[in-house]
Order: structure tokens, then C-alpha cells, then sequence
């Protein structure tokens, strides 16, 4: 047993949801209690679909138990054919029906149905929703694509977008034209937007392109060892994973690289003098692991951060989350338990942090700004305009949605020229937000090096640094001051510890 | 003069469409999300898995604090296998909680479907866990599971627990049951008082320090009509019942306190004087809403109990005509006095075959149709226009001062569109 109050990821069979809710021509029948249907909002508000998830439950009740939830389980599959009509069927069981043990698989195989049936296992009590996706996918894809002839044409799929995904709408726009620039085609996408009898001509197509290996490495690799179909391994998320991917993609396409560059702004917008503010800003950086490796790369190589510390919520990725962490220089996090999490940021104090919902939230509560990069989701995270992730438009996207919750770099000029004008004085915030967040200085506070005594001199002259540097002061002062074994902060070792952390 | 059969005068005589099928309803557990709001001192500790973590959090959308007031024990691998181990588990779980979280005063644990599935007992533990925490910390269980309970069923799980712990006491007395937000349950405490009811007990107590007793002489009225098992636990502790409409709504509301009155002895001239200002405001409120929703069809889908009330309120007081009222269950005793203030016609629906049901709604094409968040958005997709019924349950709807709320978030959906002037694909 294990204490969970804020999760990042659902149980696998929402997993299994989101690979069903984003194909058209394919229903799914969970074995699961009544209150198992709220997953459907998920999908209704968070993503504001339109249109129920193809998702029909058993919704069986207590007094079902002691006679027949297995009836009652063909009863549904049947109805389900009946009524939806789909090219393919699925069917599962969330945690609840895994306990009874009914083998939803061996039910609807015996119905007979003249389309294929696919069942699911989804170990509830093991593993998540990004399993869950990528089993699915997986089991989507095992019992639909045969091997086939290739198009005449250089063609490839694209692999892993689904629905409730961070940022997967555009980011297939964005890699579709990438692709296309090189003369690629796009035979099927999946399971965004695939129907059953798109997925079973994904042998037609000559590789594929694995966008989201969270959900279709699975699927991907079975396609490589039975299609005979190579995937790609870079994620193209930033400027040089976007050059690095179209080498790739060259290389297996059999096609020269090409990459317009004309609408990407991102380097010229970091090289601005305007940008010299985000050097060297130490930010933390939190999400799945695809998104967490682009990000520390875009950081550090794109933005000029410091990455201070990095880490994934899936287990999945440990592995390469590890070794990337290495390459940084820093403790990888590898947990999926949010307290956690927030004692690292807390203990980091980070100028910024890049992670998922969850982390913005930590982040307004310790007063450190935060950019979204990363699944779980958020009504937010599906903007009415176009912001994908990937490709050129992606980089572009990814440095002004960084850059909006720090100060602007002129901004930061100000503050400290006007430090006691009303309109840039400290509890302003960002003045570009309604609402300004909470001075950092007060994570660093609530995470308490109380054993050092702060003048009050030093106490005022602290409160004169702008908000957003605080913080970072305050820790600095307290480390400098403890390190010299002094047990009380003036002014003076304020400025000699200013001195000595002088980058 | 000539009879009317008794079956044409309202909805309480009206034969009751009872359908099963696929539910799309929360579970008991989604109660938890008001409830430990209400109690301060209180903790809910699901006994689950990641589903119910995942409900919980889903459901309480982007309330996130630092760390709420409740959390799941996600059962693992290990777990299911032995039972003896489940227990021992709950108990370190709990110690850890209770060492770390120290003001916590009353610690419910609320069972799930996978804890009952695999019938793992948890008055078991709550009894034992008392004997080592009581009275620094009480302990309660109930259920929340999805197999047992549907989304408001949770607070009456919860207080029903409640009842059935509380004291012999033979006071002559008045306990209302149903949680309220705080505002709309100053305002009911101070109504009551003006008509000379000052000293009122509430179910559920804020905190373990409100000691409520129960007996004979208790009387108890309820503000939520989902409260069907809290209902016959009083029963069963000897409390007497008071029935009446359900306080929604200038008339509902005033039905409401008559009723109260009435028991204790206090004439109705006396609830007419008092509450002479707020119905007129009530009133006045309602009717600026009125021109929105008289004559609009509506179709109530079942959700959260609340449904018959509201249906009167709309019919009774906003003139809207109602289509089909469906409820996950109907308790007779607690939600006959509304029915019967409805008008015949609608039809009267408990329990839920959806795609049927849906089927009704795409056929009646209603102006209005009250339903949960899985199916608002589709639906408007149809052209259809919905009113997402958590929301009647998140906010504050009841009395008189909320009348005019309540009649505005049905309106609201119908003037949106009115104001949209690009259609949607
Ligand atoms: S229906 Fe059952 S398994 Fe699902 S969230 Fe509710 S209690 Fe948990």
C-alpha cells in the first residue's frame, strides 16, 4: 500500500482510453464500476472534445457480483457491436473487474463478432497510463498491419499521438510538413485520427517515425522486428533535435536532408541582447521522460540555463533520464510521488522551473515561475491556436512560453533602477501577469536555514534585491555565512557573499 | 362533481420508468471533494487503487493544494495477495499519517471497489484503530465504492456513519443533516433563528469538538435529498423525521421552514413575517431569470440526486416544462413532498441505460438538458444546449438568498447561446 495524494499518471486502462478516444471505427468495452465512467471527462472537458469516448462500460454493481458479471459483460460487447457498429472491438477491465477475473478476451471471442476483437491485459496494480497506451497501441497494431507492398513513393507513419497528449494535435501538423519539405509522405498517423483499417496499412509506408516513445515504442519496435520497418530515435523538440531528426530521417528515407529555416526565430531571439538576462538562469526540469530529455537539451543548449537538476515521473524512462542526468552534472529524480518532487525543488530553489501542471503548481506555492512542458494535462495545454512542440514552429512556441513567466530582461533593469517606484516595486511580480507570484525568497524561507540569525540591517538590505534574485540570495548568504561557521548575517557578509558567488 | 383519480393530480402517483444498463454517474467517492472541506479537522483516506486516486484528482480539478485533506492507500500486487498484510498495512499507513498530519482529528477510512471486491474489512480496522488514536483522533469508515455508492450517496454514507456513532441524548432538539457551504449555511442558521429556532445541531458536525447527542426527542430535517440511508439511521436511533420540500427557491425554501416551524410549534404567520424581505428578493431575482426559462423544455439526466427537487424549482417556480426526470435512485420519504408539487407529465426515470436514455434526449431535442460533464460537451456538439449538473452541487443553491443563482445557472447556458452569433462546427 502506498499513500498517493496528487498522482501524474491514471491507471492503464486511461491509457488504453486515450489510444481509443483519438482513432474513429473502433470500440471499447471496459469491464469496470459506474464510477470508472468519469474518465470520459477527461476527454469531454479537459480536451473539449466533441463527441463521447468510444468507450462502453459495465458499470456492475455490488449485488451483480455474487450472480453473473459475466453476462453482464457479453450483454455489453454485443450491445456495443450492435449499436457502434465498429470495424474493430477492444475490450479490457480496470482494476476493479481485474479482481473478479471474468476474461473479458474469452467472452467477446465467443460472441462470434465478424470483426476483430482485441483484448487488453492491463495490470492494474502494476503499472500506469503510459503503459497502458503503448500495450494498446501495441496490441492495435499486432493484430491489424500484415505486411504489404511499400508505396512507390518515400512514405512513413507517424507513431504515438493520442488523444489527451501534450501538444500531439500540432505537433503532427508540424512534423507532416517537416516531412513533406523532404519529399516524405505520411501514409498512416496513429492513433490520432486512424480508423482499424488505417492501421492495417501501416506496412505500406518504408519506416516510421516514432513521435511519443511513451506511448508508441511498443508498437514500433514490433513493426521494425515483423514489418520490417526502422523508426526514428530522435524527437525532433528543439532546434537541434529538429536538425539532428531530419539527418535521420535523410538517412533512412534515402532522401537529401532539408530543413527550411526561414520562420525560425528562436536562435536570433536568444542571441538578442535582450536575452543576455536568461544566462546562466538555474532551472529544474520535470516531466516524462521524452519531454524532460528535449528540454534539458533546449535549456542548456538553446537558452543558456543551468540546468540544476532533472528528472521523469515514468519509470520507463528511468534508464535514459539516468544517463542524461550524468551528462548534466546532476541527481536524476526518478519518482512519481509529487511530495517528493517539491522537497527537491524546495531544497534546489531553482530560478525556474520547466515541468507539468503539477510543478506549476508547487512552483506558485514556493514562488518560483514555471513553463509547462509536459503531460499530465491540463485544460490549458489545449490552446484554441496552433503551438506545437516539434519542429521549427515548436522552437519558436517553446522560447516565447518559456521566456512569459520570467521578468523581461529590460523589466529586470528597471526593477533595480526603480526599486522603490509603486509600479516595479518587488510585490508587483512580472507585470505582465495579472496575478504575480510569490516571492521566491519565501521557498527558501519555508525550507528554513533557521540555524543562522539575519541582522536587521541585513535583513532590510536583503528585502532591496529584487524579488526574483531573493531567494537565491538569501540561500547563498545563509550557505556562505554557515560555511565560515558564523552564526549571524550582516550587511556585510551579505556583500561578501554576493562577492564571492559573482558569476 | 366528479373525482379526480388520485394518479392525475402529480408526479408523486406517476408510474416510475426504473431502467439498467450503463450508469454514467461519479462514484461515492467524488463526495470527499466537499466534505473535507466542511470538516477541517477531518481526513479522508481512500482504501484504493490508482483509479480512485485518479478520480479524486480528476474530480477536483484544479483545486490543488499543498496536501489536502485526503489521499489514497493505493492497493498493490502485494496487497491483494494476503489479507492479514492489507490490515497490518492500514495500520502503518494511518500511524504514518497521523504522526506527520497532528491535527487531524477525525480520520474517515473509505472503502472502494477494489477494498470491497477483495472484501478487505474496514469497520475491522476503524474499531481498531479507535482503541489506539480515540480521542486524540476518531476514527470512521464508509463506503465510496462505485459497486455500493453513486456520487452524492458518498455524503450520505459518510453521515449515516456519522448518525450511528453519536450519543444517546433525549433533548428535545432539531439536527439538520446535509452539508452546506458555510454562507448559505449562516443564512439558513439565521432564518431559523428568527423564527425563534436558535439552538440547532448540524450533521456533519465542523469539528469532533461539536458534540451532537440523538434520541427520541430529536427531530431532524434534511437540506440534501440524497441523504436516504442518513435518513433511515436517524429513524433507527428514534429520531423523527420532518419531510418537506427541499429549501431550493423562494417557495421551496419557505415549504421548507413551514415544515420546521410547524414541528416545533411555531405558527406559519410567524415564517410569513420573517421572511417577508428575502422571498420578495427571491422572487424578484427568480423573475429576472423566468423570461430565460419559462415555457424552455427541459430533460434532467441522472446524476446527483438533487433532481427532483430542481425539477419542481424549475417547473414550480422558473415555468419551464420538464421533458423526463431521471434520478439515480429514488428515496419515496425524503423526495415525495416535491413530487407531488410537480404537474403531471414528465417522465419520472430512476437508475440509467444511457445509450437509451440518449436515444430520448436526440428524440425530445430539449432546450435544456441537465447532465454530467462526460456527456455537456457532446451533446452541445448536437446542437443541444446542457447545463453540467456538478456544478448544482459545487455551488451554493439553496435558500431563499441563492434563488436567484440557481434560476441563473439554467439561464445561463440559454442566453450564452442567444449571444453567439458564430457557429460552432
Ligand atoms: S468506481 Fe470504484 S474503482 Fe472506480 S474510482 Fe470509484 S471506488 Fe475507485
Amino acid at each position: 500500500m502506498k499513500l498517493a495524494v496528487w498522482t501524474y499518471e491514471g491507471p492503464p486502462h486511461v491509457g488504453a482510453m486515450r489510444v481509443a478516444t483519438a482513432m474513429k471505427g473502433l470500440h471499447f468495452v471496459l469491464h469496470a464500476p459506474q464510477g470508472d465512467t468519469y474518465a470520459d471527462l477527461l476527454f469531454t472537458m479537459i480536451e473539449r472534445r466533441n463527441h463521447r469516448p468510444p468507450v462502453s462500460y459495465t458499470t456492475f454493481q455490488a449485488r451483480d457480483l455474487g450472480s453473473d458479471t459475466a453476462v453482464l459483460f457479453r450483454d455489453a460487447a454485443q450491445a456495443a457491436y450492435d449499436r457502434f457498429q465498429p470495424q474493430a472491438l477492444m475490450v479490457g477491465a480496470s482494476c476493479t473487474a481485474e479482481l473478479i477475473q471474468d476474461d473479458p478476451g474469452g467472452l467477446a471471442e465467443a460472441l462470434g463478432l465478424p470483426v476483430p476483437v482485441i483484448p487488453l491485459e492491463l495490470p492494474s496494480y502494476q503499472r500506469k497510463e503510459n503503459f497502458g497506451a503503448d500495450e494498446t497501441l501495441l496490441q492495435i497494431v499486432r493484430a491489424l498491419a500484415r505486411p504489404m507492398a511499400r508505396t512507390a513513393h518515400v512514405s512513413c507513419n507517424l507513431v504515438g499521438p493520442t488523444a489527451l497528449g501534450f501538444r500531439h494535435r500540432d505537433d503532427i501538423t508540424e512534423v507532416t510538413a517537416l516531412l513533406e519539405e523532404m519529399g516524405i509522405a505520411v501514409n498512416v498517423v496513429a492513433p490520432y485520427d486512424a480508423t482499424p483499417a488505417d492501421i492495417a496499412r501501416f506496412g505500406a509506408a518504408h519506416f516510421n517515425v516514432l513521435m511519443y516513445p511513451e506511448t508508441g515504442e511498443s508498437a514500433c519496435r514490433w513493426l521494425e522486428r515483423n514489418l520490417d520497418q526502422p523508426y526514428t530515435k530522435t524527437v525532433p523538440i528543439g532546434v537541434g533535435a529538429t536538425r539532428d531528426f531530419v539527418d535521420e530521417v535523410a538517412q533512412l528515407a534515402g532522401v537529401a536532408p532539408r530543413l527550411d529555416t526561414s520562420r525560425l526565430r528562436l536562435p536570433w531571439y536568444s542571441a538578442s541582447v535582450d536575452s543576455t538576462y536568461l544566462t546562466g538562469k538555474r532551472v529544474f526540469v520535470f516531466g516524462d521522460g521524452t519531454h524532460v530529455a528535449a528540454a534539458a537539451r533546449i535549456a542548456r543548449d538553446e537558452m543558456g540555463f543551468q540546468v540544476v537538476g532533472l528528472g521523469c515521473y515514468n519509470r520507463e524512462m528511468a534508464r535514459p533520464i539516468r544517463a542524461l542526468a550524468r551528462d548534466f552534472g546532476v541527481d536524476p529524480l526518478i519518482t512519481d510521488d509529487y511530495l517528493e518532487v517539491e522537497a527537491r525543488i524546495a531544497d534546489l530553489a531553482p530560478e525556474m522551473i520547466l515541468g507539468t501542471q503539477m510543478e506549476r503548481h508547487i512552483g506558485k506555492r514556493l514562488g518560483i515561475p514555471c513553463a509547462v512542458i509536459s503531460a499530465p494535462v491540463h485544460v490549458q495545454d489545449f490552446p484554441a491556436r496552433y503551438s506545437p512542440q516539434m519542429g521549427i514552429e515548436g522552437a519558436n512556441v517553446i522560447f516565447d512560453t518559456w521566456v512569459h513567466p520570467l521578468v523581461m530582461g529590460l523589466e529586470e533593469h528597471l526593477l533595480h533602477m526603480f526599486r522603490e517606484d509603486p509600479e516595479f516595486n518587488d510585490d508587483a511580480g512580472p507585470s505582465h501577469h495579472a496575478h504575480g507570484a510569490r516571492p521566491p525568497e519565501a521557498a527558501a524561507q519555508a525550507n528554513g536555514s533557521a540555524n543562522v540569525i539575519w541582522m536587521d540591517e541585513a535583513e532590510r538590505e536583503l528585502r532591496k534585491v529584487p524579488f526574483f534574485v531573493r531567494g537565491k540570495a538569501r540561500r547563498n548568504t545563509e550557505a556562505f555565512a554557515a560555511e565560515r561557521g558564523q552564526a549571524e548575517i550582516s550587511v556585510e557578509t551579505l556583500y561578501e557573499a554576493k562577492a564571492h558567488y559573482a558569476r | 362533481m366528479t373525482i379526480q383519480p388520485k394518479s392525475l393530480s402529480s408526479c408523486a402517483q406517476a408510474p416510475v420508468l426504473k431502467e439498467r444498463g450503463q450508469h454514467e454517474v461519479f462514484c461515492g467517492l467524488t463526495a470527499i471533494i466537499w466534505l473535507h472541506r466542511k470538516m477541517p479537522d477531518s481526513f479522508f483516506l481512500v482504501i484504493g487503487s490508482r483509479t480512485c486516486a485518479h478520480l479524486l484528482q480528476s474530480a477536483a480539478g484544479v483545486m490543488i493544494f499543498a496536501e489536502p485533506r485526503f489521499g489514497t492507500a493505493i492497493l498493490e500486487e502485494t496487497d491483494l495477495a494476503g489479507m492479514a498484510d492489507a490490515q497490518q498495512e492500514i495500520d502503518r499507513e494511518v500511524e504514518r499519517l497521523l504522526s506527520r498530519r497532528t491535527d487531524i482529528r477525525r480520520l474517515f477510512l473509505v472503502g472502494s471497489c477494489p477494498s470491497e471486491v477483495i472484501k478487505l474489512d474496514l469497520s475491522k480496522a476503524a474499531e481498531r484503530l479507535n482503541a489506539i488514536h480515540a480521542p486524540q483522533t476518531q476514527v470512521f469508515n464508509f463506503s465510496g465504492s462505485g459497486i455500493e455508492t453513486t456520487f452524492t450517496q458518498g455524503e450520505d454514507a459518510c453521515l449515516s456513519t456519522l448518525a450511528d456513532g453519536l450519543p444517546q441524548d433525549n433533548a428535545h432538539q432539531l439536527i439538520i443533516a446535509g452539508a452546506l457551504p458555510d454562507v448559505v449555511q449562516d443564512q439558513m442558521l439565521d432564518l431559523l433563528s428568527a423564527i425563534g429556532l436558535s439552538d440547532v445541531k448540524l450533521l456533519p458536525q465542523r469539528t469532533a469538538q461539536d458534540n451532537i447527542g440523538i434520541g427520541p426527542n430529536t427531530h431532524v430535517t434534511f437540506v440534501q435529498p440524497f441523504l436516504g440511508d442518513t435518513h433511515d439511521t436517524v429513524l433507527r436511533r428514534g429520531a423523527k423525521p420532518i419531510y418537506a420540500p427541499f429549501p431550493f427557491g423562494e417557495l421551496g425554501t419557505t415549504a421548507w421552514l413551514k415544515a420546521v416551524a410547524g414541528r416545533f410549534g411555531i405558527d406559519p404567520a410567524v415564517v410569513d413575517r420573517v421572511t417577508e424581505a428575502p422571498r420578495a428578493r427571491a422572487r424578484k431575482a427568480v423573475a429576472a431569470m423566468r423570461e430565460d426559462l419559462a415555457g424552455k423544455r427541459v430533460f434532467l439526466m441522472p446524476d446527483s440526486q438533487l433532481e427532483i427537487p430542481l425539477a419542481r424549482f424549475l417547473s414550480r417556480e422558473c415555468g419551464a416544462e420538464l421533458i423526463e426526470v431521471g434520478t439515480p435512485f429514488l428515496h419515496r420519504s425524503l423526495t415525495e413532498p416535491d413530487l407531488s408539487e410537480i404537474a403531471p407529465g414528465p417522465v419520472i426515470a430512476e437508475g440509467q441505460d444511457v445509450e437509451k436514455q440518449l436515444d430520448r434526449v436526440r428524440a425530445a431535442r430539449p432546450d435544456l438538458t441537465v447532465c454530467g460533464l462526460g456527456l455537456a460537451n457532446p451533446l452541445e456538439a448536437e446542437g443541444l444546449a446542457t447545463k453540467w449538473a456538478i456544478e448544482l452541487v459545487f455551488s451554493p443553491i439553496h435558500f431563499y438568498e441563492q434563488a436567484g443563482d440557481l434560476a441563473g445557472l439554467f439561464a445561463r447556458p440559454l442566453r450564452r447561446r442567444a449571444l453567439l452569433k458564430v457557429a460552432a462546427e
